[in-house]
C-alpha cells in the first residue's frame, strides 16, 4: 500500500542524506520526496511517499525514527489527511492546439504561467491521481517537460506534527 | 575560564570523560591532536600498525567493559582503515566513538590531500556522527557522540574534525559539559507495565517455554537479572553467538547456544516450544533459519532497547521496549506477586524431553582419531585457563568450536565478531582487553587465515608488552569455506589452501615473542599448559588441528530451527 511519511528532522548538513541513504541501505522504496525548512530554522519537514506491506512500513518508521536527526514522523495515511503535488508542464501547441490546451487547463483548474508563440507552460496542483489524469488528457499533445515536486501532505484537523 | 586549542579540549575531555586509553594512529590532518597528547599524561595513547586494529582494540575493550572504546586516526586512509572495525562494532551494537582528522574546512570539497568524506564513507555503518564546525562545539560535540555511543542500543559514533578546528594557537573557553540534551533522541527508560504483566502470565502459563537471550543482556548490564529469572523459573536458556556468558555456560540450565551451529537440544528445544522469552536479540538469519517455518507454534515475547528489532523478522506477540535490566526487574517482581505459579508438571516433562534430546548429540566428535581434532583443543585451552579467561576469537570454524566447547561461565568474557564476521578481529581486539585487564589471562583463538589479517599487531604487543596468547587452530585451510565447499561445491577447494604459511616460529622470534607448538594429541594439556604458565609473555600456540574436521551440528539451509547436520553423515 502507498504511504505518505511526513518527518521534523533537525535542519543540518547531512541530515537528508542519513534519511535517504536509509532508503537505499535497507532496500525500502522512495517514491517520492520533497523536504524544506519550516518556519522554524532548525528544522526541516520532510515528506515522502513509499510503496510496502504494513511489515515493511512499520519498519520503516521505526528505522527512520532511529536516525538521531529524526525529531518526529507521522504516516499520513493512517488519518485523514490532505495531499498536494505541483507540477510544471512544457508543451508545444500551435494552432487549434492552443485552444484545447487553454481548455484543459482549466478543467484542471491550473495555471498558464508562461507562453511563446508556439509554447505553454502549465502548473497544475492537486493530488497525484489529478496529475497523472492532467498529463493523460494531454495525450495527443507534444510534452517537452514534466516537473513534479513529489507529495506534500498535512493531516486534517487539529493534529499536528510539530515540536 | 580555561582557554585551551581544539587538540587540547579533545585531550582533555577525553581525560574529563574517564577515558584512560586510545587507539589509533598518526597522520597530517590529527597532528594538533596528536601534539596535544604528547603534552598530558592522564590519556595513553596506543599506537597500531594498522587503523583496523584499532578499532578492534578499542571494540575489545567496550565488548569487555561495556563502556565506549575510543579511536583516534587521521583523513583519508586513515579513517577509511577504520570503516571495517566500524562496521564490526555497528553490527554488534558495541559502544565506540571514532575521532578522525580531516582537511582543513576550506579545503573540504577540493579533492584536498588525503580528503575523504568520512562522514558519507561511514554513514550506513554508524549509529550517528558529527563534523565539527568550529573548535568552542569540540566538548559538546564530543559529549554528545559518549552519550549516543553508550545509550540506548550502543553503537560507534564518528567525529570528523578538520585540522584547523584544532590550530594550537588558536584558544577557546573550555568546560566539561557535565550533561547532554538531544531534543530527537531518548533512548528508551521504561518499559511498559501492561506489557509487562502480559508477559509474566505468558511466562507462567507455558509448558514448553525457552529463553532466548542475546548479546544485549551482557551490554545491557542484565546478565545477574537473566540468571535470577531463569532459575527462579527453572526454565532453559539459550544464548546467541554473541549472548555466551549472559547464562553460565555451565549451569544444568543452560542448553547450548541456538542457530546454525547451536547444539541439538537447544535448536530442537527452541522448534518445539510454546513460548519464546526473546532477551536483547534479534532473531537473525543465522538463528531463525527459515523464518517461515520458525518454531512453528511458539509465543514470543520480545524484550529488546531498539524498537526497530522487534517485528523485524520474526513477528512478535508481545514485545516490550525498554531496558534489560528495568524490564528484567519488573518481571521479577511480578512473578513474586503472581496469584499463579508455573505450570510444575508440564515444566518437568519439558526438561525430560530436552535431557532426551541432550543425549542424541551433545557435542560429541570423534575422540578416537589420531589427529587432533579442534573440539578437543579449545576444550585443553578451557582447563588451561579454568574456563575463566576473556576469549577473543577471529573468524571461522575455529570461533565456532569456541562458541561451542568453551564454557562461558560470566558475561563480557567472549569477544567476538558476531554480526559482521570480521576475519582479523581476534588479535586486536584481544590486546584490547589485555591493556585494560593486564592480571586476566586473555586468549585470542584464531586460525591462520584469520591470524594473518592483523598479523602486523604483533608488534604494537612488543611496543607494549601485550601477553596475550595466541592460540592458532591451524589446519591449513580456510576451515569455514573449506566446510561450505565440501559440503556444497562437491569438495571442489577454490582458494581455501593457504599455500606459502609462514614459519610461526621464526615470524615470532622476529618479534620477540613465544612460540609453541602441538602437534599430537598426547601433548595437548601439557603444551596448552607450558604456554599459559608463560604469563609475562606473548605465546603463539600453532596447534596443528585436523583439516577434516567440520562444525556440526549444523542447521540445513532453508529449513526450520531443528533441521540440522549432526556429522558428515547424519542428519535430522
Amino acid at each position: 500500500m502507498r504511504h505518505i511519511i511526513s518527518v521534523l528532522m533537525e535542519n543540518e548538513p547531512g541530515a537528508l542524506s542519513r534519511v535517504v541513504g536509509l532508503f537505499s541501505q535497507r532496500n525500502f522504496n522512495i517514491e517520492s520526496l520533497n523536504v524544506a525548512p519550516t518556519d522554524d530554522p532548525t528544522l526541516s519537514r520532510l515528506t515522502l511517499t513509499t510503496f510496502g506491506s504494513d511489515q515493511v512500513v512499520e519498519q520503516i518508521t521505526k528505522q527512520l525514527n532511529k536516525l538521531i536527526d529524526v525529531v518526529k514522523l507521522v504516516d499520513l495515511t493512517e488519518g485523514q489527511h490532505i495531499e498536494r503535488e505541483l507540477m510544471l508542464v512544457k508543451v508545444r501547441a500551435s494552432g487549434a492546439q492552443r485552444a484545447e490546451v487553454k481548455r484543459t487547463v482549466d478543467i484542471f483548474r491550473g495555471n498558464i504561467i508562461d507562453m511563446t508563440p508556439s509554447i505553454y507552460t502549465m502548473q497544475i496542483i492537486g493530488e497525484s491521481d489529478k496529475l497523472d489524469g492532467f498529463l493523460q488528457a494531454l495525450g495527443g499533445m507534444h510534452i517537452l517537460e514534466v516537473v513534479r515536486t513529489g507529495v506534500s501532505g498535512i493531516a486534517r484537523g487539529e493534529k499536528t506534527l510539530s515540536l | 575560564m580555561e582557554l585551551l586549542s581544539g587538540g587540547e579540549m579533545i585531550a582533555r575531555f577525553l581525560k574529563d570523560e574517564g577515558v584512560e586509553y586510545i587507539y589509533g594512529y598518526p597522520g597530517g590532518a590529527a597532528l594538533h591532536i596528536y601534539d596535544a597528547l604528547h603534552r598530558q599524561s592522564d590519556v595513553k595513547h596506543v599506537l597500531v600498525r594498522h587503523e583496523q586494529a584499532a578499532t578492534h582494540m578499542a571494540d575489545g575493550y567496550a565488548r569487555a567493559t561495556g563502556k565506549p572504546g575510543v579511536v583516534l586516526v587521521t583523513s583519508g586512509p586513515g579513517a577509511t582503515n577504520t570503516v571495517t572495525g566500524i562496521a564490526t562494532a555497528f553490527m554488534d551494537s558495541i559502544p565506540m566513538v571514532v575521532i578522525c582528522g580531516q582537511v582543513m574546512s576550506y579545503l573540504i570539497g577540493e579533492d584536498a590531500f588525503q580528503e575523504t568524506d568520512m562522514i558519507g564513507v561511514s554513514r550506513p555503518i554508524v549509529k550517528h556522527s558529527f563534523s565539527v564546525k568550529h573548535p568552542s562545539e569540540i566538548p559538546g560535540v564530543l559529549k554528545k557522540a559518549f552519550y549516543i555511543a553508550s545509550s540506548g542500543r550502543p553503537g560507534p559514533v564518528v567525529v570528523d574534525i578538520p585540522k584547523d578546528m584544532t590550530m594550537p594557537n588558536e584558544k577557546f573557553e573550555y568546560n566539561y559539559p557535565e550533561s547532554v540534551s538531544l531534543r530527537s533522541y531518548t533512548p528508551p527508560a521504561k518499559g511498559h507495565s501492561g506489557q509487562i504483566k502480559k508477559a509474566v502470565d505468558l511466562l507462567l502459563a507455558a509448558k514448553r517455554p525457552m529463553i532466548y537471550a542475546g548479546g544485549g543482556v551482557i551490554m545491557g548490564g542484565g546478565a545477574d537479572l537473566l540468571k535470577k529469572l531463569a532459575q527462579q523459573l527453572e526454565y532453559p536458556v539459550t544464548n546467541t553467538l554473541m549472548g555466551l556468558g549472559g547464562y553460565p555456560g555451565t549451569d544444568k540450565q543452560f542448553v547450548g547456544m541456538l542457530g546454525m551451529h547451536g547444539s541439538y537440544e537447544a535448536n530442537q528445544a527452541m522448534h518445539h516450544s510454546d513460548l519464546i522469552l526473546a532477551i536483547g536479540a534479534r532473531f537473525d538469519d543465522r538463528v531463525t533459519n527459515d523464518p517461515d517455518k520458525f518454531c512453528p507454534s511458539a509465543k514470543i515475547i520480545h524484550i529488546d532497547i531498539d524498537p526497530a528489532s522487534i517485528s523485524k523478522t520474526i513477528r512478535a506477540d508481545v514485545p516490550i521496549v525498554g531496558p534489560v535490566i528495568q524490564v528484567l526487574e519488573e518481571m521479577l517482581s511480578l512473578i513474586d506477586d503472581a496469584p499463579a505459579r508455573s505450570n510444575k508438571e508440564a515444566i518437568n516433562n519439558w526438561w525430560k524431553q530436552i535431557n532426551e534430546w541432550r543425549q542424541v548429540h551433545g557435542g560429541r566428535y570423534d575422540t578416537s582419531s589420531d589427529k587432533i581434532k579442534p573440539q578437543a583443543a579449545v576444550e585443553a585451552c578451557w582447563r588451561a585457563t579454568n574456563g575463566d579467561a576473556f576469549v577473543a576469537s577471529d573468524v571461522g570454524q575455529h570461533q565456532m568450536f569456541t562458541a561451542q566447547y568453551y564454557k562461558f561461565a560470566k558475561p563480557y568474557r567472549w569477544i567476538n565478531s558476531g554480526g559482521l564476521g570480521t576475519m582479523g578481529f581476534g588479535l586486536p581486539a584481544a590486546m584490547g582487553v589485555k591493556m585494560n585487564f593486564p592480571e586476566e589471562t586473555v586468549v585470542c583463538v584464531t586460525g591462520e587465515g584469520s591470524i594473518q589479517m592483523n598479523i602486523q599487531e604483533l608488534s604494537t604487543c612488543l611496543q607494549y608488552g601485550l601477553p596475550v596468547k595466541i592460540l592458532c587452530l591451524n589446519n591449513g585451510y580456510l576451515g569455514m569455506v573449506r566446510q561450505w565447499q565440501d559440503m556444497n561445491y562437491e569438495g571442489r577447494h577454490s582458494n581455501s589452501y593457504l599455500d606459502s604459511l609462514p614459519e610461526f616460529k621464526t615470524l615470532m622470534d622476529a618479534y620477540r615473542h613465544k612460540y609453541v607448538e602441538i602437534r599430537t594429541k598426547d601433548e595437548l594439556d601439557a603444551k596448552m599448559e607450558e604456554a599459559f604458565a608463560m604469563k609475562d609473555q606473548l605465546v603463539f600456540i600453532n596447534c596443528y588441528v585436523d583439516p577434516e574436521e567440520h562444525v556440526y551440528p549444523m542447521q540445513v539451509p532453508r529449513g526450520s530451527m531443528r533441521d540440522m547436520f549432526l556429522s558428515k553423515t547424519e542428519r535430522t
